[in-house]
């Protein structure tokens, strides 16, 4: 019998070969996040001892965490890759989408920036570490999810996905997003993480912050969230579930600060990551099918 | 917590719309806690906003919008559970006939089919049509819940009279094991807690069935071991490994090997794995091997151990036709196998299948969702099993050489019942 974390790994690490043999362009989204730092260690796994055989492209909205940027460079750098960054600010100033303010969410706007770097640079195929246990629409979606020339996903005409034949020709203009993840929970990604003995940022584990409370989420202070009138900025000890802008990520009230800590947090909290951390999902009863069609990750 | 190794099960669920496939699903994640609060009050306050009670537990899976408006499910959800013995991934499959690819999606990897039935209507013929589908597709065991029983009093003679009938037409269909349970997922019966309401009734709830299957995984069979070269690795000195995913049985250092379709013998120098090097590879491990043998071999090829596959340009095969177009002979189009794409071409249609009575009539083209055996003709040599043998190798699908829309699944060879 095969351990579950084994088998885990060897479907994606398939994943990552089968789009890299059919496709002539792909890239590999990194966040910087507990996924997108899995996801490109399994494809330094995939193709070693040989380099990684595409670059690894990071949706830059200008409001990230310093922690994660610093372990995006480090984590970019000790496997070799090449590092492609598009910037939202730069959608800001072509004038191709408004620019929400300094403490506005650029969460959005990143759709933009995302599909107009994949034209740009031609890609025909964007891994990105999204896990179906994540969402509800998310649950929905093939492992290789075709994409329009607008970069739709169109959710009642999926392409059939049977057994392991996944299937990733596109024509000029179309692309895929494949998820080589999709069968991960979360719970798993942190065993693989502490199995793997992988490095990640900072900010996964407890630490001292000073953090203001806003619509029943933990913000960090900082340069995107200053504290509102009437707000009381508190040093709590926290860490992030997940890692996103700073602005619209909540952090999490936590003692864990190793990875068996964090693996024991996981295994029994009654909140989900994205229900406790983040308000980009909260807007409506789909908000992520509704991104998702427009060509969010 | 220590992290306990668990064995995987796949299971997908099966059976005609409305019958309350998603309901069943929603109430085996509620009932073992596998939801967090934050996604058990979205589901509440979907259901409010939709006028359909305090909890439609459908909602759990049903997750799109278009299928909470109209209450059905258009495409699969994946779920996963873990209980104290098990972990599952669950495919909660459409039951609408023009969603039958999804449902084919769902079951493609299913070890197991949850078969879910209305107590009130019996065998329908889209229950009957995804029952075939599941024997074809290879699922060997299934656990039918007999649902919405609080609908019908409980009474045991109207839950015998849709296991009856549903016995004859498992014991036709091929499935070794069987199960059948009377539920209500709507209120919990015999979902995870065995009811007060049937007394007469002895037997496993759903979640202990599930727990207790002993169904195979399945890409694991004893019919020799199958790796279908994905990609070639270089390694530093000059040598060559050969990466993919491994099914069938198991692989060893030393085991005598051919490369086909080239037809070369050699051995197993080394495997190498995601966690360094093995002696012995398991079915669904991603290794990479050296061969002893000087070869060219690369991506579509496949390394076998005995029994061999057949090397061939030309085999019938069942398809499962989801093209907008009829199937007819003489069409050309894509086929992938393995990790090989080429050429195809219909050249016989034999027949269709009557999913009444599993008859194979004569056809001059396949509409969709139909299914039907043909003969393909292939422009390369593909190193194929029969898919009662091997899920893997005697697997394909037929893409659109314009559109690359994936338009049919194809298994090889043809099943006993048909």
């Amino acid at each position: 019998m095969i351990d579950h974390l084994d088998l885990l790994e060897s479907h994606a690490i398939f994943i990552l070969r089968e789009v890299v043999a059919e496709c002539e362009r792909p890239v590999l989204l990194f966040s910087g996040g507990k996924d997108s730092a899995v996801l490109l260690h399994l494809a330094a796994k995939a193709f070693a001892p040989q380099a990684l055989p595409f670059p690894v492209m990071h949706i830059d909205t200008g409001q990230n965490f310093p922690e994660v940027l610093e372990y995006r460079d480090r984590a970019v750098e000790s496997i070799g890759a090449r590092l492609v960054v598009a910037k939202v600010q730069d959608s800001i100033d072509q004038g191709k989408v408004v620019d929400p303010g300094p403490m506005g969410s650029r969460n959005r706007l990143q759709t933009v920036t995302l599909l107009d770097a994949i034209t740009d640079n031609g890609f025909d195929a964007a891994f990105g570490g999204a896990r179906r246990d994540e969402d509800k629409a998310r649950a929905k979606e093939r492992i290789l999810s075709f994409r329009d020339a607008f970069g739709q996903w169109d959710p009642r005409q999926q392409r059939p996905e049977l057994w392991q034949l996944y299937q990733g020709k596109v024509n000029p203009g179309e692309h895929l997003r494949a998820f080589p993840l999709s069968d991960w929970t979360e719970l798993d990604i942190w065993q693989y993480i502490e199995r793997e003995a992988m490095d990640l940022p900072s900010i996964y584990f407890a630490h001292e912050r000073d953090v203001v409370l806003r619509d029943g989420m933990w913000l960090a202070v900082g340069p995107f969230v200053e504290p509102a009138p009437g707000e009381k900025v508190e040093r709590l000890t926290v860490r992030f579930r997940t890692v996103g802008d700073a602005n619209c990520t909540g952090a999490v009230l936590s003692n864990a600060a190793t990875l068996a800590e964090i693996i024991d947090e996981v295994a029994i909290a009654n909140v989900s990551e994205r229900g406790a951390t983040r308000a980009d999902d909260r807007f409506s009863e789909t908000a992520m099918e509704d991104r998702k069609r427009e060509g969010y990750f | 917590m220590k992290p306990v190794h668990k064995d995987l099960l796949r299971l997908a669920t099966v059976g005609s719309v409305d019958d309350g496939k998603s309901t069943l699903i929603g109430r085996l994640l509620v009932d073992t806690r596998q939801l967090f609060d934050d996604q058990l009050d979205a589901v509440a306050a979907a259901s409010e906003k939709r006028g359909v009670g305090d909890l439609d537990l459908s909602f759990v899976t049903d997750g799109l919008r278009a299928e909470r408006e109209q209450g059905i499910t258009i495409d699969v959800a994946y779920r996963y559970a873990t209980t104290p013995t098990r972990k599952f991934i669950i495919a909660d499959c459409p039951g609408h006939v023009q969603y039958t690819r999804n449902m084919a999606t769902g079951a493609s990897t299913a070890d197991l089919a949850l078969v879910v039935l209305n107590v009130e209507h019996g065998l329908k013929e889209q229950s009957r049509r995804h029952l075939c589908i599941a024997a074809l597709l290879g699922v060997r065991s299934i656990v039918v819940a007999v649902n919405k029983m609080d609908e019908v009093n409980w009474s045991e003679s109207a839950y015998l009279s849709v296991v009856d009938e549903l016995e004859t037409l498992a014991k036709e269909l091929g499935f070794e094991s069987v199960i059948s349970i009377p539920v209500s997922a709507l209120l919990g019966d015999n979902v995870v807690d065995p009811s007060p309401n049937t007394p007469w009734y002895t037997g496993p709830t759903v979640l202990h069935a599930l727990e207790t299957s002993d169904a195979g995984s399945w890409t694991t069979t004893n019919r020799g071991a199958r790796l279908p070269i994905q990609w070639v690795l270089r390694q530093p000195g000059g040598g060559r490994t050969y990466a993919g995913m491994l099914n069938g049985s198991s692989l060893h250092v030393g085991d005598k090997v051919t490369l086909l379709p080239a037809n070369i013998e050699t051995t197993v120098g080394a495997i190498n794995s995601g966690s360094g090097p093995l002696d012995e590879a398991h079915a669904g491990l991603s290794i990479d091997v050296d061969l002893a043998a000087e070869t060219d071999a690369g991506r579509g090829d496949l390394i076998a151990t005995a029994p061999l596959p057949t090397v061939t340009k030309e085999f019938t095969a069942t398809i499962c036709w989801f093209g907008e177009n009829p199937l007819q002979v003489g069409q050309r189009l894509r086929l992938k196998h393995t990790t090989k794409v080429t050429p195809v071409r219909v050249s016989a249609l034999t027949g269709v299948v009557d999913i009444a009575t599993l008859s194979v009539d004569e056809t001059s083209g396949l509409s969709t969702n139909e299914i039907g055996l043909a003969t393909l003709q292939t422009a390369d040599s593909l190193a194929v099993d029969d898919y009662r043998d091997n899920r893997v190798t005697g697997s394909f699908v037929l893409i659109d050489a314009v559109t690359n829309a994936t338009v049919a699944a194809g298994m090889v060879g043809r099943a006993a019942f048909l």
